[in-house]
């Protein structure tokens, strides 16, 4: 998937060049006004970009060089706003039937599985104002995917709900994301959604990409840290091995393994988890004499200097593996370390949060 | 109430219904573009449509008048096409009123459109809808309250209307005299019951028509 789109608006500029993979989920994150929904809006064809360009599984759907626009109509994709944008007039039932009556789908093929897959079963013969926020962005989901697109475009689809919705409809996308076969492109400002969902990152600013690459790379860039405020850790994908005796489970990944506490899931099942740059310390040796549990040999990639006075982020490479990892540390622990690229070190993990 | 009173109701109830069905079909297009043009005619032909709301009737009518003539540009096409001129006509009537009356129609369904906004129809292009098809089956039943308000008020205005008919309908019975040039009439010649059978409905109807649209006001305010 390769798209070219430049737009300007008083005092805002949007130019940039994409070339994305065409599975997988991959998230536009950046602050608010960044330009990312933009972006989306030019992939479904809301705003014209005048010289844009777009292709899609080798299909062309923007060519402005040759004066080619696909109206949004005509394209073969599946939105979903910030706010669901059901149809009000229309209950849960007709609003599903909308898009698949007009997209061909008229043998109702998955209706009965999407129904069960968004749990909104249910709801069919409710009007649209009753719904709760986590169904009404639920029934906006399977109304999309019901149109069967090529492309799945998500506007930041949890930003307007609160908590306890998002926590509600989170696995839901997860399910989508592990059961769809297309690309979708989710937009959103929250790093915590990204790390959960996306598996490809491109980091959005004043209307220029500065960044782009599988997600655990990106995170795990030092330079890159003000794009993470606060959050700034490395995803590390793992396999649950065992569940010990002690109540412990021993997680594999390429580099090593770790120690968590409890964890419900089944032996051989994979694990995403993030390990936050103020959770890893770093020593020269291994220690036996220390409560940390999880000690991990690695090798200094990069130094780069922190967020907040003081410290760096240190970004590591796991002995025997590709997985990174980063540390924030004060500046006088790097001197005294005397921390460089290319030092041994061991890392120490202090703890772990199972992302999915 | 004599007979030419009731000549006179079915009259105005003839053109008042013509004259809304018509609006209806001519002011959707208008408001829509209104809604949604980036045009720079926007105002001139906003404004234009509501002209009618701040001028004398009888200005209107004077320029209808002439228009409709023998050598007005209206008059002149109709006696190209070999039509009956329209001054003293009901036709005559019926285009007048669609002018008088064109800004209680266009704007409530100008301000049901703008409030819809552009998300629902950029949701139904999402899922396939062609822009006309997306009007249809989005944009018009979702501009409803709108619809009903302009068809009230297109209703009534031309129930009230008076200057403008008097101007190019005259006062031809069972052909151009309406309802309030009746009651003009009946003044006139002090006849005075009569007058107030035909008044007095008017305030009632009147009435009616304002407590049907304030209340279907409440109640749709009472669904969102």
């Amino acid at each position: 998937m390769r798209g070219h789109f430049n737009i300007s608006y008083p005092g805002f500029t949007l130019d940039v060049d994409l070339t994305l993979p065409e599975t997988g989920v991959t998230a536009l994150f950046g602050s608010s006004g960044s330009g990312k929904t933009t972006i989306l809006r030019c992939m479904a064809g809301l705003e014209r970009s005048p010289t844009g360009f777009l292709s899609i599984a080798g299909e062309i759907w923007q060519d402005e060089q040759r004066r080619f626009f696909l109206p949004t109509h005509k394209r073969p994709l599946g939105l979903v706003f910030q706010e669901a944008s059901l149809f009000p007039h229309l209950t849960v039932q007709k609003n599903l039937q909308y898009g698949m009556k007009r997209a061909g789908n008229a043998k109702d093929e998955g209706f009965e599985a999407m129904l069960d897959l968004l749990g909104i079963r249910a709801l069919l013969g409710r009007a649209t104002d009753g719904l709760s926020g986590g169904e009404r962005q639920r029934v906006a989901i399977a109304r999309a995917l019901l149109t069967r697109p090529r492309l799945l475009l998500l506007d930041e689809p949890l930003a307007a709900l609160d908590m306890k919705r998002k926590l509600e409809i989170l696995p839901y996308l997860e399910r989508l994301r592990d059961e769809l076969s297309i690309p979708v492109i989710y937009v959103s400002h929250s790093l915590d959604e990204v790390a959960r969902l996306a598996d490809h990152l491109v980091l959005i600013k004043d209307g220029s990409i500065t960044a782009t690459g599988s997600l655990t790379d990106i995170l795990a860039r030092p330079d890159l840290s003000s794009a993470f405020a606060g959050g700034v850790g490395a995803v590390l994908e793992a396999t649950v091995v065992a569940h010990e005796t002690d109540g412990l489970t021993r997680l594999e990944f390429p580099g090593g393994k770790l120690y968590i506490a409890g964890g419900a899931h089944a032996p051989g099942s994979p694990l995403r988890c993030r390990i936050n740059a103020n959770d890893v310390s770093i020593a020269l040796s291994a220690h036996t004499d220390t409560s940390i549990l999880n000690a991990l040999p690695a090798t200094v990639i990069a130094v780069a200097d922190a967020d907040t006075p003081g410290h760096v982020f240190v970004q590591l490479r796991l002995i025997g593996g590709e997985s990174l990892l980063l540390a924030r540390i004060t500046e006088r622990s790097r001197q005294a370390l005397a921390i460089t690229p290319g030092l041994s070190v061991v890392a120490q993990v202090k703890s772990v949060a199972i992302l999915r | 109430m004599d007979s030419s009173s009731l000549t006179a109701i079915w009259l105005t109830c003839k053109l008042a219904t013509l004259t809304t069905v018509l609006l209806l079909l001519i002011g959707t297009p208008i408001a829509w573009w209104l809604a949604n043009t980036r045009s720079r005619l926007k105002g001139p032909v906003g404004a234009m449509v509501a002209l009618p709301l701040v001028l004398p009737p009888t200005v209107l009518g004077f320029y209808l008048l002439i228009a409709f003539g023998p050598h007005g540009f209206i008059g002149k096409a109709m006696d190209a096409l070999n039509l009956q001129r329209l001054p003293f006509t009901f036709a005559g009537l019926v285009v007048a009123s669609i002018l008088y009356s064109l800004p209680f129609v266009v704007q409530p369904i100008q301000n049901a459109f703008e409030a819809i906004g552009k998300r629902p129809l950029e949701a139904a292009a999402s899922l396939r809808a062609s822009p006309c098809d997306a009007f249809f089956s989005v944009a018009l039943p979702l501009a409803r309250p709108g619809f009903v308000t302009a068809a009230i008020l297109g209703f009534a205005h031309t129930v009230g209307e008076f200057g403008v008919i008097l101007m190019i309908g005259g006062n031809i019975p069972g052909k151009t005299q309406v309802l309030s040039v009746k009651i003009y009439d009946y003044v006139e010649n002090a006849n005075y019951t009569q007058a107030h059978w035909l008044a007095g409905g008017m305030v009632f109807f009147s009435f009616i028509v304002l407590l049907l649209l304030y209340g279907s006001r409440k109640r749709v305010a009472w669904n969102r």
